[in-house]
């Protein structure tokens, strides 16, 4: 798998979420942009819309040094067709909860994948 | 709702310009498969959001930190099971594929080869045996022709009075036991 020679060089934590998550998880430490000014995060308010959602999970997944990308459950909620189709091992995607919206598990796409493969 | 600290997110979103809060990725052979795992990897230049809040609520913004922090911790666990278990998903399908195609495909045409193998060489067998019994029955007709010649010479020279040549000093078929016997193979 050429994935994984990469992935030694994965470090950073990307994150999409509202602006509380976004806010605490910058505090924690995982904010970076890089030279070319392009950051790891992504806050999205009530005027982000679904394509630049969509478009910064795209190039999230498709950045060879993000390891993790945290997004808020409800946000995943938009992109669950993008999120679904995703079954790449780099970067991992993890659904977190937000302040309003508690952690679901009937919704995650990989505990999904779970059921189906405990399922046959 | 309005805080008294104000707006601490836009200032907490602008001065984020370098990670320190990584993961450092390590590989774990776990029954023959190469499986990744995170390991949360916190640098010293930690200090970057020490002074956010100061003197407007900052306790509760270290907190606040803290707390992050501990969560960022573990969710870096999470996802090092997490990708864990893509990969042994993926490689679980691989291995029952392979599985199903050498049970339904592979074994089946050996074992046909091998059946094949079987009676051919019975029948080799067959043939063998076969051709051994015809050699060893044409054997005793020739000897028994042979036999039956002597004899019939034998008893023309007694016809003939010539009792000398009955008893085979002359006839170039040996009257010798042991030598008429010497030829015949052991044949099961």
């Amino acid at each position: 798998m050429a994935q994984h020679a990469a992935h030694k060089n994965r470090t950073l934590i990307a994150a999409i979420g509202d602006e509380d998550t976004v806010t605490g998880l910058l505090l924690a430490g995982i904010g970076d942009v890089n030279a070319q000014q392009q950051a790891n995060f992504l806050v999205v308010e009530a005027k982000t819309t679904q394509e630049q959602i969509e478009d910064t999970f795209l190039a999230f997944t498709k950045r060879p040094d993000v390891a993790i990308v945290l997004i808020n459950q409800h946000i995943a909620e938009s992109i669950r067709g993008i999120l679904d189709e995703y079954d790449a091992a780099f970067p991992t995607v993890l659904e977190i909860p937000s302040k309003d919206h508690p952690y679901d598990p009937e919704k995650d796409s990989v505990l999904k994948r779970v059921q189906l493969l405990f399922g046959d | 709702v309005a805080y008294i600290t104000g707006d601490i997110g836009y200032q907490v979103r602008e001065n984020a310009k370098r990670a320190t809060f990584k993961v450092a990725a390590k590989q774990e052979n776990v029954s023959g498969v190469l499986l990744p795992a995170f390991e949360a990897e916190v640098r010293a230049g930690a200090g970057q959001f020490e002074l956010t809040g100061l003197g407007r609520g900052g306790q509760q913004v270290q907190r606040a930190r803290t707390a992050y922090v501990a969560a960022v911790a573990m969710l870096v666990e999470l996802a090092s099971l997490q990708t864990a278990f893509v990969i042994l998903d993926e490689i679980i399908k691989v291995t029952n594929r392979r599985v199903n195609a050498i049970e339904y495909v592979i074994i089946p045409r050996i074992e046909n080869t091998i059946a094949h193998i079987n009676s051919e060489l019975d029948e080799q067998d067959r043939e063998e045996f076969y051709r051994l019994k015809k050699i060893q029955s044409k054997k005793k007709e020739r000897a028994a022709r042979a036999q039956k010649e002597i004899d019939e010479s034998a008893r023309r020279a007694i016809a003939d009075g010539n009792l000398h040549q009955a008893v085979g000093g002359d006839t170039p078929a040996a009257r010798d036991l042991l030598a008429e016997q010497a030829d015949e193979d052991v044949i099961f």
